[in-house]
């Protein structure tokens, strides 16, 4: 059963499929074709939803994008759940639910319109004044406890969804000579005659259907052919080339630098049974030699008291409505207007049997073809004339009128209608321009900002830049569409009959009224609730720009960013500054146009895709044993591996004890590694890191320390030197990258001239740290005959050689503090080379262990993590480890800022070991040292803890920390405040174990 | 007079854009840096001559020089080559200041095949596809995503990938995705 | 976004590339005044108006170039390679955009 407003004929819609859909629960019918506002208003339901502060009954203002009321909800189950949607764009299918927002308990019946009552109190600056200012003042508490959470809850939006977004997201990159927004007839012939030249063009628009304002028009024949007729030819022809992309449904919501655009595609929405495999929506990123802004023009509303009930709309909506949809918006109307374009729509609904109840025309005169036509049918018009009121609450009942006679207004009648058309004119939709960073230019005589030069390789044609009469549109359209590509421009006369030609500059501001300014509302931006009074009010408290106004009433600040408003809201602080509206300024337009869901600019990145997980060639092996593991960076790094009932602790103390006792296995694959070749590499060493590489011999590894410009450490790792002219560099895991570029960076810009050449060969190897006294038996019968004795190969060495057949490059280094290896091999053979190593460590008893018992090893030997025991602002002789800086070198980087005054200065912080009093507390890492057991509020931090653990092998906790002069304070005891009390503790040297350092040789 | 007509024939996936994505079996990778004169030396005995042009390759038989920058390429042999291949070209360029770095290992490959391979990429690539912006035989190193790429066009619809073996599992992941968001 | 002419591939998405801050900083580590290396350290004009900036091709030729920006617009006027002379503007021809 179609609604009881529907035309028998006409419209776009497919009257052979009826659908049904609910809103709020209850059932209603519509067509495929319809929207959600059009299906609803053929059933006379116009309260669509409440306003955001007031909680006013609010129903549809517009047809379009532009639509600031009618948001709602629309849940389609299992989590697939998308509010503040317009109503207006929201396509109907087979079963649609849709449900108001920002109501309780009901739409018609609705708690928070009590926020109207105290409307007084909620003006312009409300937040600003009530949420901030009063905590200082008396009666603070009360706001902040009583009214804040209350209006909080009360006002705002559709509720987001508490569950995973089930659906997902495309994105493309595209790239074209010209994308074409909009495919009104300024779009389709300026896509039509670039199109010809065999250049690539996307045309995209925000409708399901192209043709723009030719959909709405019953009237206009160009070349011959009807209006929406010729828009289907052209769209068809279009469609045909290869070379054209068209995108409906398509929003250009963004326009940034360099000519790339953002346009959100909607793949599914519009479904009654989409694939859920396929993608919701395409988020596109366009990057076009050439836009083509054709986005037409918004029309403005009248700013009149009680201007916002359901069933007041903008004529060119009640026009589109009747045209487009066959759907009679009401049934009595009056119209309110200051530009001709409304008479169209009067012409049309009265055609179309609506009664005419009056004609409200706040100019003294028109002219116009359409005013004359008006007159010529007999529809009754008033000049000069405005609405000083309406009545009714969930439906327009009736409209006061009055003669303007300068700011007063006399002669006052009452009007019964069921519905309102108001026209303030048109507001070209410069918005993507202004994204573009175009500087708009405001024309007087069209009350308008208009495109000015454009920042970006870019036109506007038609509406958008302030052209409205339909030839002149299609004649720029199809000229932008040679010239922008450079064509030699051939001009093209299109035959157009039956044209409106309206245009005029129609009215911005506040309309004049009898009644008392404190106690009206007349709405000014309809989704925020900012009233003329709002504004009025601001320029009384004396701000002056608009951008101050904008934030202070919010005007403009919503979801629809002023689409409808911003002109108003100018106008009228133009006439309350008694200053032209350009010396007030336009707000700036920003991205997106409309809102975007979040799923759609996330698009591939969630889920395992949100980044990459980078595993090492041993990672099936570990995770197969028991392994936990730790994020660092992207990489997932065997934590420690938990045998059956083990936890952490237990595991962690396990690993350790076994790895000093006979033998561990650890995965370092992920540390960095870099291959520094050239006859210049030692060179080039020697100013990246602090150390000095020349005399270090083939074969021999030397730990490097690496600081930045300023002198602070920045990285460290060991050194091997392969060949003279080869070095295999580390690095840290988390550093890899960062270390790769900064030795670039000096490589290309600083030391040009060396012969030195950088690759990283991180990926290359999977590297296997055999660690622990039995260390060299474990790996002795794997490396194919290899002399690893201690007298041939000592701690820090190196041999190249094979691995059960397949190439290695071994390294005698401990970072454990035991006699230890690193054994190299071809990534594709780590899991293989360390199965191979785990059967032999299996004659041992060795064990696999993770990262943390790694930390717990170091920590015991005191070797410094850079990044948990350095900051950025650490010195290598705060580290300790001035030993490691060559001071005969000429220059290396960093070098000279370790002469800096703050670098040498006394009571620097220096790292140190610190020992609890009690040997069971183990210190948190982070925590703040200071010099009294008591402290007082503001006592100053010597330092912190920066490394801290539970050492299985000596028994008790040991910790490391950067404390003020601390090497001069060894024996001192410091205190850690804690909440539970200060825990005292020691100052030590940062070594706990082994502290001659034979194990490491053995 | 009855007119013939000759009808279009038309298969059953007309109108979709199908690609295929393999993993390549092991090869022989190196990179290569050093001067333009060196990688003429270094074309001589290895085959391939190194293109001096931006973002191009050169192909001879199986051994490819791909141009990753202007004193890069990367060298791609079979996997038999590997050893061999790598004393043969430092022999012939002991005289020339240059670096070679075996990374046969480092780097995982992709076949990506068919009419459809671009959009794949498109999905994460911010390059354009046109054959005439991105012509055969070019490569570059770029993004696909989250992950670093060689992308290196062998043949009007044929893309080779390759990336660091690590982000291999989410580059292939990420074309499965964008296969499914494929119209 | 913005579209970044490589000296060496050509015009790339600043996806491909990672900013390295101010260009033409010289480094001269034997300078002995404090004052003067703090300066080279921390120190950055940070103009509204055309920056001599660097960039490096991270994903892409890897190199590390100079570019002239203009930080109202973000119109880049010209790039060119490490070591060479900024450019005077008169003769850079047209903007890129
Ligand atoms: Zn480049």
């Amino acid at each position: 059963m179609s609604g009881a407003l529907r035309l028998p004929r006409g419209g776009r819609i497919d009257r052979n499929q009826p659908v049904r859909f609910t809103f709020d629960g209850r059932g209603y019918d519509g067509f495929v074709g319809d929207t959600l506002a059009s299906a609803l208003l053929s059933h006379g339901v116009h309260l669509l939803g409440r306003s955001f502060k007031y909680h006013r009954p609010r129903g549809i203002l517009a047809a379009g994008a532009e639509e600031p009321n009618a948001l709602v909800t629309v849940d389609r189950g299992g989590g697939r759940w998308t509010p503040n949607l317009r109503a207006t764009q929201v396509e109907l299918y087979e079963g649609l639910v849709a449900k108001s927002q920002n109501r309780w308990p009901s739409l018609a019946f609705d708690v928070g319109a009590v926020n109207s009552l105290v409307s007084p109190m909620l003006g312009a600056g409300f937040y600003y004044k009530t949420f901030m200012g009063p905590r200082f003042v008396k009666g603070a508490k009360l706001w902040a406890d009583l009214f804040e959470p209350a209006i909080r809850r009360a006002a705002g939006l559709g509720e987001a969804s508490r569950d995973p977004d089930p659906d997902h997201y495309a994105t493309r990159f595209a790239h074209c000579e010209v994308l074409v927004v909009g495919s009104g007839p300024a779009g389709l012939a300026a896509a039509t005659s670039a199109a010809q030249s065999g250049a690539r063009v996307i045309l995209c628009d925000e409708n399901p259907v192209f043709g723009g304002s030719l959909a709405d028009d019953n009237h206009a024949v160009i070349d011959g052919m009807a209006a929406d007729a010729w828009a289907a030819a052209t769209i068809e022809a279009l469609a045909a080339r290869p070379n054209v992309t068209l995108l409906p449904r398509t929003q250009a919501f963004g326009y940034y630098n360099h000519n790339l655009i953002g346009l959100n595609q909607r793949l599914t929405d519009h479904l009654a049974q989409p694939d859920h495999r396929a993608p919701r929506e395409r988020l596109w990123q366009v990057r076009a030699k050439h836009v083509v802004l054709a986005t037409g023009a918004i029309e403005r509303p009248l700013v009149f008291p009680d201007n916002d009930r359901p069933g007041i709309m903008l004529a060119s909506a009640g026009r589109t409505f009747l045209n487009r949809f066959g759907v009679k918006p009401g049934t009595r109307v009056v119209v309110a207007t200051a530009h001709d374009s409304a008479y169209r729509a009067a012409l049309d609904l009265a055609a179309a049997g609506v009664q005419i109840v009056r004609i409200v025309d706040l100019r003294e005169s028109s002219e116009g073809a359409l005013s004359v036509a008006a007159e010529r049918a007999g529809l009754p018009i008033m000049r000069g004339a405005t609405i000083v009121g309406t009545s009714g609450t969930t439906r327009v009942r009736g409209v006061r009128i009055g003669r303007v006679s300068g700011r007063h207004v006399t002669d006052l009648e009452s009007l019964a209608c069921d519905l309102v058309l108001m026209c303030g004119g048109w507001t070209p939709s410069v918005h993507l321009f202004s994204q573009s960073r175009g500087k708009l230019a405001y024309d007087e005589g069209s009350n308008s900002f208009l495109p000015g030069t454009p920042a970006q390789d870019q036109v506007s044609i038609g509406a958008c830049a302030g052209t409205f009469g339909l030839a002149q549109i299609l004649r720029d359209g199809h000229r932008a569409g040679h010239a922008v590509i450079k064509m030699a421009v051939e001009d093209r006369d299109f035959a157009v009959v039956g044209d409106d030609e309206s245009t005029g500059a129609g009215f911005i501001g506040a309309t004049p009224h009898d009644r008392d300014p404190t106690q009206v509302k007349a709405f000014v931006d309809f989704q925020n609730d900012v009233t003329a009074k709002d504004i009025a009010l601001a320029t009384r408290e004396g701000f002056r720009s608009i951008e101050h106004i904008k934030r202070y009433t919010t005007t403009g600040m919503a979801t629809d960013q002023g689409k409808t408003s911003n002109m108003n809201a100018l106008g009228i602080a133009s006439a309350e500054l008694g200053r032209s509206v350009p010396s007030i300024g336009l707000t700036t337009f920003r991205q997106p146009y409309t809102p975007v869901t979040f799923g759609s600019f996330a698009g591939l990145s969630r889920d395992a895709l949100f980044d990459p997980v980078r595993e090492t060639a041993i990672h099936g092996w570990a995770a197969a044993h028991g392994a936990r593991f730790e994020d660092v960076g992207l990489w997932k790094r065997a934590w420690f591996f938990s045998r059956a009932g083990e936890d952490m602790h237990a595991a962690v103390n396990r690993e350790c004890q076994i790895t000093r006792e006979r033998a561990g296995l650890f995965d370092a694959s992920t540390l960095g590694k870099i291959e520094v070749v050239g006859p210049d590499a030692a060179e080039f060493l020697n100013r990246l890191y602090t150390n000095s590489w020349t005399k270090l011999g083939v074969g021999k590894c030397r730990y490097g320390l690496m600081l930045n410009e300023a002198g602070f450490i920045m990285d460290d790792g060991v050194v091997g030197r392969i060949a003279t002219d080869r070095f295999h560099v580390t690095t840290t895991t988390g550093g890899a990258p960062r270390v790769m570029a900064h030795m670039e960076d000096y490589l290309q810009t600083e030391f040009p001239d060396l012969k030195v050449w950088l690759t990283s060969t991180t990926e290359q190897w999977a590297v296997i740290a055999v660690q622990g006294p039995r260390a060299r038996e474990m790996l002795a019968p794997l490396v194919d005959g290899l002399d690893i004795s201690a007298e041939t190969m000592p701690h820090m060495s190196l041999q190249v050689g094979t691995f059960q057949g397949v190439p290695m490059r071994l390294f005698r280094v401990s970072f454990t503090g035991e006699l230890g290896f690193e054994v190299n091999v071809p990534a594709d053979y780590g899991r293989a080379a360390w199965e191979a190593l785990w059967a032999e460590g299996r004659k041992f008893d060795a064990v696999a262990y993770g990262t943390e018992a790694m930390h717990v090893m170091r920590a015991e030997k005191g070797y410094i993590i850079v990044g948990q025991d350095t900051d950025g602002t650490v010195t290598p002789d705060d580290a300790g480890m001035a030993w490691a800086v060559g001071k005969t070198k000429p220059d290396f980087v960093g070098k000279r800022s370790l002469g800096r005054p703050d670098l040498v200065a006394p009571n620097r912080k220096q790292i140190v070991g610190l020992m609890t009093d009690d040997p069971r507390t183990v210190l948190e890492e982070g925590a703040q040292i200071v010099g009294d057991p008591t402290p007082a509020r503001g006592t100053h931090a010597l330092g912190h803890v920066t490394s801290s653990y539970f050492s299985a092998v000596l028994g008790r906790s040991i910790a490391m920390a950067v404390v003020e002069g601390g090497r001069g304070r060894m024996g001192e005891t410091l205190y850690i405040p804690m909440p539970s009390g200060s825990i005292s503790a020691k100052i030590v040297k940062p070594v706990f174990y082994d502290l001659e350092g034979v194990r490491l040789n053995g | 007079m009855v007119e013939t007509v000759t009808l279009a024939r038309s298969g059953s996936l007309a109108g979709r854009r199908m690609a295929s994505v393999t993993e390549l079996a092991p090869v022989a990778r190196f990179s290569f840096r050093g001067s333009e004169a060196t990688a003429i030396k270094l074309g001589e005995a290895f085959g391939a001559r190194p293109a001096v042009e931006p973002c191009r390759s050169s192909v001879a038989g199986a051994r490819s020089a791909l141009w990753l920058g202007p004193d890069e390429w990367l060298l791609i042999a079979t996997d038999q080559d590997a050893g061999t291949l790598f004393a043969a070209l430092e022999t012939a360029l002991a005289a020339e200041p240059h670096s070679l770095v075996d990374v046969s290992h480092r780097n995982t490959g992709f076949d990506i095949v068919g009419a459809g391979g671009a959009g794949l990429l498109s999905e994460g690539c911010p390059l354009d596809f046109d054959l005439a912006a991105f012509p055969v035989g070019m490569c570059t190193q770029t993004v696909l995503g989250k992950a670093e790429i060689v992308l290196w066009r062998f043949a009007p619809l044929s893309f080779r990938l390759e990336c660091w073996r690590s982000f291999a599992p989410y580059v292939a992941d990420f074309l499965a995705q964008a296969a499914d968001n494929q119209d | 976004m913005l579209l970044i002419p490589c000296p060496y591939c050509g015009p790339r998405s600043e996806l491909e590339f990672k900013h390295a801050g101010e260009a033409h900083i010289t480094r001269e580590p034997q300078v002995a005044d404090d004052q003067a290396w703090g300066e080279f350290l921390y120190t950055r004009t940070n103009p509204k108006g055309i920056i001599a900036e660097r960039w490096r091709h991270t994903s892409g030729c890897g190199r590390f170039f100079n570019c002239l920006r203009d930080t109202v617009s973000d119109n880049i006027l010209a790039t060119y390679k490490s070591g060479e002379p900024r450019p005077s503007l008169e003769t850079s021809g047209e903007p890129s955009r």
